[in-house]
């Protein structure tokens, strides 16, 4: 009966009462988390209780797995040796797929985030002769395409429709000689005219020789052509070089990479310009 | 017996704290501690914890603090209080008033420390303040104790001299 005796124990009766308080105080008090100190302290106490079970559960595991059962082994490796090899190839086979979804997307999202009305294409052909560049697409006037219409790619500027025929049309790429567009230095806010070099390079003429290009600037176009919407990408200038007193060659690589490119956006909203023409009779 | 007193003695501390505070200026006196204290000297630690205990939880309720501060920090005291009741003599009124001082003192360090510790509150550590507060509780504890003494004898003396009238 002695343990009954609270007197006799009032060291435990003490301790109990304290860690009580303890336990109630902490109940209430929120940690440098927000959750409760108990709440903490509890979960501090039991994942520890729960980290050694584990790993004394995985050392066994360990043991089992280890020399017990490795019996199968060796098949078993052999058939995964096979799955690998057969995942390797489909891995193969979904790159390429993936190469074309990511395309194909960065088009939608591209065609969804401008505020134009737009037709995807995809390109079908290119030139006949190596001085022209130019692509054929797989949209025509049936499907809503006519010339001078914009080419876009979630890249930037690619072209514009010079041929519309009825079910295909052909592009005109920036990059060919007789292709031309307003452009306008994004930093410094210098105008110019970009044109087609031939190779996979453009030029920026007509610039005020005040004007501050340096090489980095990105060319964006400018809407005064007409054809082109303002505020897309053309490419970046590569060179500056000084001929002679007033003259300098700009040199931009442009934001596309022609020789890759698979989808198109064209672009059927017309141009502020193309808005004030007045309509051809048929 | 006992523990009617301890629960009549903690509602009659509790319920002179609240309302005395209006007319006279109690400061920071701890009436509820007093009372704590008293009951562990005079009848020994598991009392004076258990009184403790009831004590503090009854001001923390009734304080609107997180449930358990003074309940812990009362606790503490009466148990302490009530070992150095057992195990020394403090029929002395001085060293009553050194009890009484010392264990506000302790009060205070546990009761302020663990809201410190938290991040509960900050009280600011005016040595002034606690000085202040421990010798008014002991200049309390001890009229208390030297009131309860000399109230029996007295009722004593005056049922004796009524007596002698006869």
């Amino acid at each position: 009966m002695a343990i009954l005796d609270l007197r006799l124990r009032a060291g435990y009766l003490f301790l109990a009462v304290v860690v009580g308080h303890l336990v109630l105080i902490s109940a209430q008090v929120n940690g440098r988390t927000g959750v409760p100190l108990l709440e903490t302290a509890t979960f501090g106490v039991f994942s520890e209780v729960q980290r050694g079970a584990s790993s004394v559960l995985n050392g066994v595991a360990g043991a089992w797995n280890g020399y017990v059962a490795l019996r199968g082994v060796r098949a078993e490796n052999e058939s995964l040796r096979r799955q690998l090899a057969d995942a390797q190839l489909q891995i193969q086979q979904q790159r390429a797929l993936v190469d074309r979804t990511r395309s194909l997307e960065s088009l939608l999202q591209l065609q969804s985030g401008v505020d134009l009305q737009t037709t995807a294409a995809q390109i079908i052909g290119s030139a006949a002769s190596p001085d022209f560049r130019t692509v054929t697409i797989d949209k025509g006037s049936a499907d809503g395409i006519t010339t001078d219409m914009a080419v876009l790619a979630p890249n930037g500027v690619v072209g514009r429709v010079v041929v519309a025929g009825r079910r295909t049309s052909r592009v005109q790429l920036l990059v060919d000689r007789n292709a031309a567009a307003g452009a306008i230095v994004e930093r410094s806010r210098a105008q110019g005219v970009v044109v087609g070099a031939g190779e996979d390079r453009l030029h920026l003429e007509y610039v005020s020789d005040v004007s501050d290009v340096a090489v980095g600037d990105i060319l964006v176009t400018s809407g005064i052509d007409g054809i082109y919407p303002k505020g897309f990408i053309i490419g970046t200038v590569d060179a500056v070089e000084k001929n002679g007193v007033a003259y300098r060659t700009i040199s931009i690589r442009p934001a596309i990479n022609f020789s890759s490119l698979e989808d198109v956006l064209i672009v059927r909203t017309p141009t502020p310009a193309q808005q004030l023409e007045p309509e051809k009779p048929e | 017996m006992k523990v009617v007193w301890v629960i009549l003695a903690t509602a009659a501390a509790v319920a002179l704290q609240t309302t005395l505070d209006r007319w006279i200026p109690l400061g920071t006196v701890d009436l509820v501690l007093i009372v704590v204290v008293y009951f562990a000297l005079t009848s020994g630690r598991v009392t004076g914890m258990l009184t403790g205990t009831f004590a503090g939880l009854v001001q923390d309720a009734l304080s609107g603090a997180v449930i358990g501060m003074a309940g812990l920090s009362k606790t503490v005291v009466g148990f302490a209080a009530g070992v150095v009741g057992t195990q020394f003599i403090v029929a002395h009124s001085f060293s009553r008033f050194v009890v009484f001082m010392l264990a506000s003192l302790v009060d205070q360090l546990i009761f302020r420390g663990l809201y410190e510790g938290l991040g509960l509150r900050h009280f600011g550590w005016s040595y002034a303040q606690l000085a202040g507060h421990a010798l008014g509780n002991a200049v309390l504890g001890v009229l208390l104790f030297k009131l309860t003494e000399l109230l029996p004898g007295a009722v004593e003396r005056r049922r004796h001299a009524r007596g002698l009238r006869r």
